[in-house]
């Protein structure tokens, strides 16, 4: 796949009255991770959540333009959300596992999505925890519960719960702004990793974790993209007075 | 002490004063009821929830009739209410649209507000005679259930099964609030975590939403079962007053409870009065019981996820 895996066209949104993004143009190239920073409400987890049509849910939720999935708009009348989601994996700013045992939680994606059953799913749930990097800590305990975890396994369990689902896209929402440095720094790692197989987009308030992971980054103020480019370029020489006001610290 | 501290330390032993009227008032009801029932439960020993001879002029005094009315006939209540009382807080808090929700659960709740002598009235004049001659045989003809010991022998009318029918429908408000309370009290990230993995609503609501507020709903489940066990008018309205352990539902049975209000008016013998306190002290416990073990389950669910 050349091109894009997500790719904004002309997208704006609202909530109600209130427009939460004004004609957002991006594109995600397809195996990078794309860092989404601004201050609070600036609009980047309203776009993340606009990808996979998590924003569905609200009431009086509206948009304008579209959101391309390799190539396809989401949006497009006939696009059914459930596969949309069942290929677009999504991962939240608090860990949020079923209460069922960890087996069952990342099981749950193939047993809903593809009917999966038995030995196949066992090697589905073993893949994908340990493309998670927590197969070696679960492996002894699958039938635990998943809430006996640390809030950095927990979070780590959603990632393999979410990549049980083989998505082509990775959505993040701050997976670390509530964990400690030890445990950021492993799903740092394991976000590197991942990319060699998916795109991943994340939003991060830690410009930090903006600069250390991501390929790309893209600066949104109160709903505008003000500025998308190389992390590199981005975060050393911005174009917008705006973007080097925010990363040097002045507003936010 | 200024004047406002003097007025705080008042009002403070006031309240005090006031809550622990409540527990004060429960352990006196408790003692009062244990100390009437004395005799009977040291004259009876242990056949007094064991046999079913009930005899007062015999001086025999076995409640198990009773007892075991009571609970078939709430056993009964809850099998048919709970399904259909978790469906509705299913559809109320999940499904309906928001300007049918206030209505519905209005009416749902409406349902505890009617007195239970009047459900009693509606049990005899309707409810008992639509059993009789169109369920029975429906159950019996249709489905060839005849043959099973719950539902043989003959169907005069009034019967353990009508009361359960009823006990059904005035537990059903109760279940259904509570379970729609704590299928709103779900948090919000659950059902994000269901619907981004790619389930339909319907799969979010059987996977995620329920079996979080399973505990809670099981709560509610045990507050109508107590509402249940407790029932006296509309139950000895339509039960049929008989003291017989009976495996067939369609036959008339008897409850604790309108063992209680059938015969402490006629109640002559210090014997009798205490077999009936006996009686009630066995209600009581076993309400007691089934309360605190339901305000525990809620509890847990309330308080939130269990990380």
């Amino acid at each position: 796949m050349t091109g894009s895996a997500v790719a904004a066209r002309d997208f704006s949104f609202w909530y109600g009255k209130n427009q939460a993004l004004h004609g957002v143009n991006i594109t995600v190239p397809p195996r990078s991770i794309m860092a989404l920073i601004g201050p609070s409400g600036c609009g980047k987890s309203t776009f993340l959540r606009s990808i996979n049509r998590m924003n569905d849910t609200i009431p009086g939720a509206r948009h304008e333009g579209s959101v391309l999935l390799g190539g396809k708009d989401v949006y497009a009348p006939g696009m059914d959300v459930v596969r949309l989601r069942h290929r677009v994996g999504m991962v939240f700013q608090r860990w949020n596992p079923f209460p069922k045992s960890i087996y069952d939680n990342v099981a749950y994606g193939p047993r809903i999505n593809l009917r999966l059953r038995g030995r196949e799913l066992d090697d589905v749930v073993e893949r994908s925890l340990r493309r998670a990097a927590l197969w070696d800590e679960v492996k002894d305990r699958l039938s635990e519960t998943a809430l006996g975890l640390s809030g950095g396994q927990q979070q780590r369990l959603c990632i393999a719960r979410a990549l049980a689902n083989q998505p082509d896209v990775l959505l993040l929402d701050e997976p670390a702004s509530a964990l400690d440095p030890g445990a950021t720094q492993k799903i740092e790692q394991l976000l590197f990793e991942l990319k060699s197989e998916l795109a991943i987009v994340i939003v991060t308030h830690n410009l930090q974790q903006a600069g250390r992971v991501s390929d790309y980054t893209a600066f949104f103020y109160l709903g505008h993209l003000v500025e998308c480019d190389a992390t590199g370029t981005l975060f050393t020489n911005p174009r917008e007075a705006r973007t080097e006001a925010y990363i040097t610290g002045r507003f936010g | 002490m200024t004047g406002a501290a003097t007025g705080d330390r008042l009002y403070q032993l006031a309240v005090t004063g006031f809550a622990l009227v409540i527990p004060g008032l429960l352990a006196l009801i408790a003692i009062a009821i244990g100390v009437a029932a004395w005799p009977a439960f040291s004259t009876a020993g242990l056949s007094f929830i064991t046999s079913s001879e009930w005899n007062v002029q015999a001086g025999k005094f076995g409640a198990a009739p009773a007892i075991y009315g009571t609970l078939v006939s709430s056993f009964i209540a809850l099998a048919l209410a709970t399904p259909l009382a978790v469906g509705v807080a299913i559809f109320l808090s999940e499904i309906a649209p928001k300007w049918l929700r206030q209505p519905v659960a209005f009416l749902v709740d409406l349902l505890a507000a009617i007195p239970s002598v009047v459900y009693g009235l509606w049990g005899i004049f309707f409810l008992v005679p639509m059993l009789r001659d169109h369920v029975v045989p429906f159950l019996r003809d249709t489905l060839h259930l005849g043959g099973t010991p719950l539902f043989s022998g003959p169907a005069y009318g009034p019967s353990m099964l009508a009361a359960g029918v009823i006990l059904a429908i005035m537990a059903l408000p109760y279940i259904s609030a509570v379970t729609r309370e704590v299928l709103l009290a779900v948090p919000r990230s659950q059902r994000d975590a269901a619907l981004a993995l790619g389930a339909t609503k319907w799969e979010m609501i059987r996977d995620a939403v329920v079996p979080y507020a399973r505990s809670g709903i099981i709560g509610g489940v045990i507050l109508g079962l107590g509402r249940a066990l407790g029932e006296t008018m509309a139950v000895t309205m339509v039960i049929g007053n008989r003291p017989e352990i009976s495996a067939s539902l369609l036959a008339p049975g008897y409850t604790m409870a309108s063992l209680i209000a059938n015969e402490f008016t006629e109640a002559t013998s210090d014997l009798h009065l205490s077999a009936l306190m006996a009686v009630g002290a066995v209600l009581f416990v076993v309400t007691l019981i089934v309360n605190g073990i339901a305000r525990w389950l809620v509890w847990r669910v309330a308080s939130g996820p269990r990380a």
